[in-house]
């Protein structure tokens, strides 16, 4: 046995790949799910605040910026493990998915709202004023001048982030989520092979990679001459 | 003298500890062409703005078409569609077409259709001269496009007073004439127009009359030819001769 058949033995072994297929393909679709809501509660979840921020109420928006800061500094796997084991003591047990959707949503949350707080404060002042001198009212000009300005200088920095912590689904094997690393990682153990996650590692790159290009797509198509 | 429109009286403003306005008095009679020059810092801006109350009078009382604009019961929202305003650096929504510019408030605000807006916002690009850059966005069109859309914004709303701050300051000398040429078509349209700027050629042939201001006070006041050849303080002479030699 060559070098490099042993390589391709232990990494792409097409026996091990075929056997475990149906298992990564099943934690595909977990990944997928936990992605979605993932992203769809933390971006609505982070906006939402971001919205809340711009009334300038002074006690809640220190409220939001503690919240913020704490998520924004807690690695995401503390997050999942504080969920998952520290929340059966007030008698709720959440499953190991739910925790770790829980915890990817409020860390995506805390990152996009600052994203949004700051596309919204970089919106020039004028805007505002010119807006409400024809009698817009402050909702009002949130919504239909500076929100779109401000969504669009948001796209890449939350595009970035978004993948980041949608990577984070791997996570949740730590709390028996069979999300594609979880069934990686099981069906590597059981086969003494590592090529399964070579696998998960194509599966990541298949379904991340045209998010990215969406993502550099929607910046595109957004973008307009100032 | 026909009624008075716009009535100020005792404006104080003050920023921290910076007093911008030292009680100024103003009062706009209708269809007047009101100007206000002044050195930077002097509070011409800040009197403008607090006609409209983009910015609230630390004192005194504003009122606008019989509109009392600093009670708190006064929908501010609806008072500002009779004040119509133009700023130095135009502020266009810049995601916008020059029409949607002009059309979102009448949609928004006044409560039109889309049909009514579309046909008055194109009425109001007519008449700043831009009928053929309705669906241009401002990033396609020259400062002295984009100033006159942001008139076309205001007048659409058949606002009472028009505010112009600074309105040719940050445009390159070329274009200013076109911006001129329409507020002249405003004023002879009967418009009562407040402006702060310094295009002495214009005072001197539109204004009714001429404020000078300098250190959040109104110095003196009156006709434009008074004012540029036979000034009463020493202030306002150093400050129209400064401005006359450039």
């Amino acid at each position: 046995m060559s070098r490099w058949d042993r390589f391709t033995d232990t990494f792409f072994n097409t026996k091990v790949m075929a056997r475990y297929l149906p298992d990564i393909l099943s934690g595909v679709v977990v990944t997928i799910e936990l992605a979605v809501l993932v992203v769809v509660t933390g971006i609505l979840a982070g906006l939402a605040l971001a919205l809340l921020r711009s009334l300038a109420i002074r006690p809640l928006n220190w409220l939001i910026v503690g919240v913020v800061d704490v998520f924004r500094s807690l690695p995401p796997l503390v997050v999942i493990v504080l969920i998952y084991f520290g929340l059966p003591s007030i008698d709720v047990s959440p499953s190991g998915f739910v925790s770790t959707w829980l915890a990817l949503g409020l860390v995506l949350m805390a990152f996009s709202e600052e994203i949004f707080w700051a596309g919204i404060t970089s919106v020039a002042k004028g805007q505002w004023e010119a807006a409400r001198s024809t009698g817009l009212s402050f909702g009002q000009t949130l919504l239909h001048v500076v929100l779109p300005q401000a969504l669009r200088l948001t796209i890449p920095p939350l595009t970035n982030r978004t993948i980041a912590i949608t990577k984070g689904t791997a996570l949740g094997t730590v709390v028996a989520v069979t999300e594609i690393l979880g069934q990686a990682s099981s069906a590597m153990s059981n086969s003494y092979n590592p090529s399964p996650l070579m696998l998960g590692a194509a599966a990541y790159v298949v379904l991340f990679f045209p998010v990215v290009v969406a993502g550099r797509w929607v910046e595109t198509r957004f973008a307009w001459k100032r | 003298m026909s009624r008075t429109i716009v009535d100020a009286r005792g404006l104080h403003k003050h920023f921290g500890s910076l007093h911008v306005l030292k009680g100024v008095d103003l009062q706009v009679a209708e269809r007047e062409l009101v100007f206000v020059i002044g050195p930077s810092g002097s509070g011409k801006s800040t009197l403008l703005r607090c006609l409209n109350r983009l910015e609230v009078p630390s004192a005194g009382q504003v009122i606008v078409d019989g509109i009392d604009m600093l009670d708190p019961r006064t929908d501010i929202n609806h008072a500002r569609q009779r004040i119509g305003m133009v700023f130095q650096s135009f502020n266009l929504y810049p995601h916008m077409t020059a029409l949607s510019n002009v059309t979102l408030a009448l949609r928004k605000v006044a409560g039109k259709s889309r049909a009514e807006a579309d046909a008055l916002g194109r009425a109001a690009l007519v008449r700043v001269g831009l009928a053929d850059r309705a669906g241009h966005t401002p990033g396609q069109l020259s400062g002295g496009q984009q100033q006159r859309v942001a008139i076309a914004r205001a007048i659409a709303l058949e606002p009472r007073v028009m505010l112009f701050d600074e309105p040719t300051s940050a445009l390159d000398p070329e274009l200013v004439g076109s911006v001129l040429e329409v507020m002249r078509a405003l004023r002879e349209s009967g418009m009562t127009m407040i402006v702060v700027s310094h295009e002495m050629g214009f005072a001197r042939n539109a204004a009714d009359r001429v404020l000078f201001m300098d250190h959040g006070a109104i110095v003196e006041e009156g006709p434009p030819a008074l004012i540029f050849e036979r000034p009463a303080h020493e202030r306002t002479r150093a400050f129209i001769g400064q401005i006359q030699r450039h």
